[in-house]
């Protein structure tokens, strides 16, 4: 197959990158679109360090060829902060010590926005749920379920008991 | 002015971090960057009979490296202690992924053709693939005996202790297996070589000093034309100590004969099978105890399976001797310790180096011997604790003012640890499907460099002023998630009586910071962060002196001062040397003396639950109370003492290292379980804080110790959950299973 033009939006820009349909979606975002806060940590879908988002759902872009991402809309470490202000969840990780080596942090950030969007009152059984699908060998989770418990909280007195404020506009729920 | 050290200001990279835009090695392209890949030996030892690059493959537009390209002769090594790790296989094979070939070209793809088309023919010798067998001499490896390395600690005299009328002996033989340190970014340089400047390699890395001087070997070229730049490095746990110079030295290679940059990354696969893994271990125990359960005489033999070469093993097998004796006072001690070679892969330096090993069997040895004698395990180590003015081991005397019984009263409450084993007691004799219990650990770890290692390293840190009237601190010491950056500037800023931005560190590279050391050994907060401390209190000494400034003052007219003086004069530098504190000494040859400067003190706590149905052991709660002297940063701190624990639990439960023929068989995140988020129990995380005169503001070594402790007390807890004592790691369901078949239950 040759390379071929794969029209998808990546943190809500619309971009056509000229590769092979069968290209990891990972190379693609690193390579390709020079967006490098996606890690590679396994290359299996072990990890969870190359974690994004497709249509708001948590995928291993490791394990997903550029072609399923046609039409679709993907969401990376990069889009998470609006300008230059962080998203709550990125401050609570600063905060909380929720990152040390920062290698999972990308894809551990956008699990837990994930768990956000999709359940509006998490307890601690829902975000270690969440996250076990993304390795990290430095915190012990501890300080990550902080980090996540207290950018919760902190959106609940922002915004009063809305689930939306996690969401982008336009930003489709997984389930 | 002390009001940066004891806060936990934001870690200096964490925006970086948290937004995707921090720089590791695999996110950097160079113009003209070509890729490189190893080619291994399949086989764990032989003879070289050819190199067979097959057909298909256009091997004119493929660089190609064996060790004929390394063009000095007797320098194909990787330096380190001893020379005798090649950096390529030249006519015989070690271990089964001795690298042998180098291949860079632009495509991945190619190469990953090319990497499968090259036949290396070997004539197979016989291997030696255990530990026991090494000792037996199955076949002889390395040296006359496959003995790396050998070391005696005695005190007092055994022999006539335990044959005291008054004694009981109690013996045990306990065994842990290698562990992958998974730092979740996998080992990665990049080289480019010029005429004029030399060798610069960028990549993921401890100890920068290393592989300048592995470089400097290789290529028979002076300091100033090897330069080693870290970049943002996403974990190490020890793993990335030693073994990035072997990845250096190859991607130098390739790019000298190709002209151009090259980057390695290895593959989770071959990370986990190629690089160094922690020292497999077996110790036996033979201990005379009295009736009431005081320690008389302990006879330990301890030993370490260090792989194919010697490495850093016999550096391991001092920590993991030393601490084989643990906290206690004991009159009679003799130590026994080999470090032998196996057809494996280089064992390294893995969080905790060789004591969570030796740590392990004497805290599960504790219990059973308390069993023996029917006391409670918390009592017989009552009973036994060494005390201010008593002897370790080594003859060392106990300079801290450490109250481990307080320390163990304390777990023992914050746990509630009487009242829950009761409660567990009564609940598994009513049967069901899942028993409880409770298990404790005890013990201690040692700051800095063994020995007389610091006083050998003699480690530098430099601070300067910058012509904003910033100070810069330069150290070789590495940011690689533990939080050097940070608690550098906060020891420098309360130094200088300035703020924490008023600090900046900068990133390790041979060509701008002096040789501070490795970071290893839970040395960078103490012994390097006190040499951080010195200089820049002397940048503020010179301020002083020449009037720039004056006492009282506030941090903008420090920060103005600085500015003028650089301006002015061109330069404000300042640098600081280790010396051996007073009063400090060590004999290398006869093993005896302060083996370390001080010791972080520790007592760890875990409830586990058996499930008798699928004989899974979880951890369910944790509680680690330790004494590290001044905390510099409560954050970071804790989050040290999680992670490590975290990691223990995986040592002690999940972490399997499959062994075929030499090689790591399950090389995989598939096949080889580290913790998840939903295997970490609640952890309590408790602080005693005893300043120590040798550290920053009073702090001692935090990094390593947590991984002391999790193994034992786990085990001890299964034991107490279901009378079955385990006496290896990993306690893999199958483990406990035949354990629990054997016993009846």
């Amino acid at each position: 197959m040759a390379e071929a033009p794969i029209e998808l939006r990546v943190n809500g820009v619309a971009c056509a990158p000229c590769v092979h349909p069968m290209r990891r979606l990972l190379d693609v975002l690193r390579e390709d679109l020079l967006l490098t806060g996606t890690k590679e940590g396994c290359g299996e879908g072990e990890c969870g360090a190359c974690a994004v988002l497709v249509d708001g759902q948590l995928v291993d872009s490791c394990l997903v060829p550029v072609v399923q991402v046609r039409g679709r809309e993907v969401t990376t470490i990069e889009g998470m902060a609006d300008g230059t202000t962080l998203a709550v969840i990125q401050q609570a990780f600063i905060d909380h010590g929720g990152a040390q080596c920062g290698i999972c942090t990308p894809g551990m950030i956008l699990a837990a926005r994930e768990l956000l969007e999709r359940v509006s009152q998490p307890g601690e059984a829902d975000i270690r749920e969440a996250l076990a699908g993304n390795i990290c060998r430095c915190t012990g989770y501890t300080r990550i379920f902080e980090s996540v418990l207290r950018a919760i909280e902190l959106e609940r007195r922002q915004v009063s008991g809305s689930a939306g404020a996690w969401s982008k506009p336009g930003a489709s729920r997984a389930r | 002015m002390a009001t940066n050290i004891g806060t936990s200001v934001p870690r200096r990279e964490a925006r970086a971090k948290v937004t995707g835009r921090a720089r590791y090695v695999d996110d950097v392209v160079f113009p003209g960057m070509i890729q490189g890949v190893t080619v291994r030996s399949t086989c764990a030892r032989g003879r070289i009979r050819g190199i067979h690059f097959g057909e298909g493959i256009p091997w004119d537009e493929i660089t190609v490296v064996t060790a004929k390209d390394i063009p000095h002769a007797g320098h194909n090594v990787v330096a380190l202690i001893n020379d005798d790790q090649p950096a390529l296989a030249d006519g015989v094979i070690n271990h089964p992924e001795e690298p042998v070939v180098l291949l860079a070209h632009p495509s991945r793809a190619l190469l990953e053709k090319a990497r499968a088309a090259v036949r290396i023919e070997v004539e197979p010798l016989p291997a030696v693939l255990t530990l026991e067998d090494a000792l037996a001499k199955r076949a002889v490896v390395w040296g006359e005996d496959n003995v790396f390395k050998e070391y005696w600690i005695r005190k007092g005299d055994v022999d006539a202790a335990m044959a005291r009328g008054d004694v009981v002996v109690v013996e045990g033989e306990y065994a842990t297996g290698a562990q992958e340190q998974l730092y979740i970014e996998p080992n990665g340089m990049i080289a480019a070589v010029s005429a004029v400047e030399g060798i610069t390699v960028w990549g993921s890395m401890q100890c920068p000093y290393y592989i300048q001087k592995a470089l400097m070997k290789v290529f028979d070229v002076p300091a100033e034309k090897a330069r080693v730049v870290q970049m943002e490095t996403g974990g190490g746990f020890g793993g990335k100590e030693e073994y990035p110079s072997i990845l250096a030295v190859h991607a130098a290679l390739l790019a000298k004969k190709s002209g151009r940059p090259v980057k390695i990354i290895y593959d989770r696969a071959e990370d986990m099978a190629a690089t160094t893994k922690r020292h497999p271990s077996r110790t036996r125990h033979r201990t005379a105890v009295t009736r009431e359960g005081k320690l008389v005489a302990l006879d330990i033999d301890f030993a370490i399976d260090g792989g194919a070469y010697s490495t850093l093993s016999q550096v391991v097998l001092s920590r993991g001797c030393i601490h084989a004796a643990g906290p206690y006072d004991v009159d009679h001690v003799r130590i026994h310790a080999r470090a032998v070679a196996t057809n494996a892969p280089p064992h390294g330096a893995f969080r905790g180096f060789g004591a969570p090993q030796s740590l392990f069997a004497l805290e599960r040895h504790l219990d059973v011997i308390a069993r023996q004698l029917g006391l409670a395990p918390e009592e017989i180590r009552r009973r036994n604790f060494v005390r201010q003015g008593q002897t370790l081991a080594t003859g060392q005397v106990v300079r801290d003012d450490v109250d481990m019984a307080a320390m163990l009263d304390r777990a023992l409450v914050a746990s509630d640890w009487k009242a829950r084993r009761a409660r567990f007691a009564e609940e598994n004799a009513r049967g069901g499907s899942v028993r409880r219990g409770m298990g404790l650990a005890t013990f201690l770890h040692g700051t800095g460099f063994t020995g007389s290692g610091e006083k050998h390293l003699a480690s530098i840190v430099g601070a300067e002023g910058m012509a904003d009237g910033r100070v810069r601190v330069l150290a070789a010491s590495t940011e690689i998630g533990q939080g050097t950056s940070t608690i550098f500037a906060q020891i420098a800023a309360d130094a200088l009586g300035v703020g924490y931005d008023d600090v900046e560190v900068a990133t390790p590279d041979t060509r701008d910071v002096p040789n501070s050391g490795p970071t290893v050994a839970s040395r960078t907060c103490t012994i390097v962060g006190k040499l951080v401390e010195q200089a820049a209190a002397s940048i503020k000494a010179q301020l002083l002196a020449d009037g720039a400034l004056t006492e009282p003052y506030d941090a903008p007219q420090l920060r103005a001062a600085c500015a003028r003086f650089v301006r002015e004069r061109g330069a404000l530098r300042a640098t600081a040397e280790y010396r051996q504190p007073n009063g400090v000494s060590w004999d290398d040859e006869k093993f005896r003396g302060d083996a370390y400067g001080a010791y972080s003190w520790a007592v760890y706590v875990a409830e586990v639950a058996v499930d008798a149905t699928t004989y899974e052991a979880r951890c369910e709660e944790f509680w680690a109370l330790q004494e590290v002297g001044k905390v510099i940063h409560p954050l970071l701190a804790a989050g040290q003492i999680e992670g490590g624990v975290a990691q223990g639990i995986g040592w002690t439960l999940f972490e399997n290292v499959v062994w075929k023929d030499g090689r790591m068989s399950n090389d995989r995140m598939t096949d080889y379980i580290v913790p998840t988020s939903a295997d970490i129990p609640p952890m309590h995380v408790l602080f005693e804080e005893q300043p120590y005169s040798g550290g920053p503001a009073g702090a001692k070594g935090i990094g390593e110790l947590p991984m002391d402790g999790p193994g034992p007390a786990i085990l001890n807890a299964i034991h107490d959950a279901t009378g079955i004592s385990l006496t290896r790691l990993p306690a893999t369901p199958e483990v406990i299973f035949a354990a629990m078949e054997r016993a009846g239950g």
